[in-house]
């Protein structure tokens, strides 16, 4: 099972969350090659996103997305063996423009072997102020189900809500700014049907035994960020972002982000970034448990531990000049993320040692993005 | 839920209301900045959407990414 969370939104990746409200974005495709490569993990694939307005009023945004994974990380390497699995994701969007408001439908399915996630996304924006302020909210309505390799009997399911809200303000002929909140609840089989905990035993040999993690049926958690955009005298870009997490698990992380973009002569824009995150480790966490059963929530899933990570991101684009009648425009972009994790309450055991005094586990991870956009 | 609902609508709308009266203090000949690709929030939907997914699946936060993504959690 290579997906735990809600399938990748389009209303992410449609146009319902606008600067402005009162234009529809221009038809473009975009054919993306993405690559993760860190932690014993190898995740690559593409992503196709094509969107077309008509009549200036109505628009359709469609992705099909591919995660292709080959998994030895650390959880496997210890408590289970090597896989390979394919994820799949096929969204499809509507926007209608009414005047000032924009009006956003759109439905995501994602498939794997184990795994079916299903939402329904609607999202309103509007424009007011003079233009000035983009008022937006939203809704989402998902149905996962769960299943389980090898266990035909072995099926759960999960229903998940996201309500949204955000404001994007034009503060001075340089400077915008955006102010966001979710809250998502999630309720049903939240865990990883493969996933187990370990308790110390004396009676084995390591020290230590594993059970299966046990999590709340239910989730709810609160999200609200701060980001501007600054343009430069000189012609360049500086954004920044911040984001405050906490949720009913105990978790509160921050998130922090700053990106600079520099254009160079007509045909280059180059962009550098920086991002730090950080959060506390769910209450029902431990890398080792005194016993078995020893709470009525178990969970050993590093990203419910306390850890933070930083990311160096590099990228640019580079303006084509194809000579094709039905493309306006068209890029190549390549962007490069370095990210360092660093867990303060997870431990390596294949590193050696007592139960509870194994390194803590850290690593590096390589992200890559490489992509054609076309206009036409 | 739902009065959480009903607060994200409220206050949806009662900033919409408040703001209804007052004047815009950047015109729109003084907007030309935001025109440049470079003052894009989300210049490249399909590879924000992207690396956000990323984060979401080895980060316990999630939300409020504004134009960015999220997605499915890879041990």
């Amino acid at each position: 099972m290579i997906r735990a969370r809600i399938a990748l939104p389009l209303f992410l990746l449609a146009a319902s969350v606008p600067v402005h409200a009162g234009v529809l974005p221009d038809d473009r495709a975009d054919l993306l090659y993405h690559r993760y490569d860190g932690g014993g993990v190898t995740i690559d694939g593409p992503s196709l996103l094509v969107r077309k307005k008509f009549a200036e009023k109505y628009g359709v945004t469609a992705n099909y997305y591919v995660d292709m994974v080959s998994s030895a990380s650390i959880d496997v390497v210890t408590t289970a063996s090597p896989y390979k699995e394919e994820r799949t994701q096929g969204s499809v969007a509507f926007d209608m423009l009414n005047g000032k408001s924009q009006y956003s439908l759109s439905f995501t399915n994602s498939e794997e072997s184990d795994y079916t996630a299903n939402s329904l996304s609607f999202d309103v924006s509007q424009d007011i102020f003079g233009d000035l302020t983009t008022v937006s909210f939203g809704f989402s309505r998902g149905w996962d189900e769960v299943r389980r390799r090898g266990d035909d009997e072995f099926a759960e399911s999960v229903d998940r809500r996201t309500y949204r809200i955000g404001v994007s303000q034009i503060l001075t002929p340089s400077l915008m700014m955006g102010l966001s909140y979710e809250l998502v609840t999630d309720e049903g089989f939240l865990n990883n049907p493969y996933r187990s905990v370990r308790y110390l035993d004396p009676g084995s040999p390591a020290g230590y035994a594993y059970q299966p993690e046990i999590y709340p049926n239910t989730r709810t958690s609160n999200a609200a960020s701060v980001r501007a955009r600054y343009f430069l005298p000189y012609r360049a870009a500086l954004s920044g972002e911040y984001r405050y997490f906490a949720d009913t698990w105990g978790i509160g992380a921050h998130t922090a982000e700053v990106t600079y973009t520099h254009p160079w002569t007509e045909r280059w824009i180059f962009e550098v970034g920086l991002r730090f995150y950080t959060q506390d480790a769910a209450d029902f966490y431990s890398d080792l448990f005194p016993y078995a059963d020893s709470q009525n929530f178990l969970a050993r899933d590093k990203e419910l531990s306390t850890f933070s990570n930083q990311m160096l991101s590099v990228g640019a684009t580079y303006e084509l000049s194809l000579d094709w009648k039905f493309l306006q425009r068209s890029t190549l972009s390549f962007f490069y993320d370095r990210m360092q994790f660093t867990y303060d309450d997870f431990r390596d055991i294949t590193s050696g040692g007592a139960p509870g005094t194994e390194s803590l586990y850290e690593f590096d991870a390589n992200v890559f993005r490489f992509f054609f956009s076309g206009w036409f | 839920m739902k009065t959480a609902a009903r607060f994200l609508c409220i206050l949806a709308l009662l900033a919409a209301a408040g703001c209804s009266s007052v004047e815009p203090w950047v015109k729109p000949y003084e907007r030309q900045n935001f025109a440049d690709p470079i003052m894009a929030l989300d210049r490249d939907p399909v590879s924000s959407a992207y690396i956000n997914h990323v984060f979401e699946a080895r980060e316990g936060a999630r939300g409020a990414v504004g134009s960015h993504g999220g997605g499915c959690g890879c041990n």
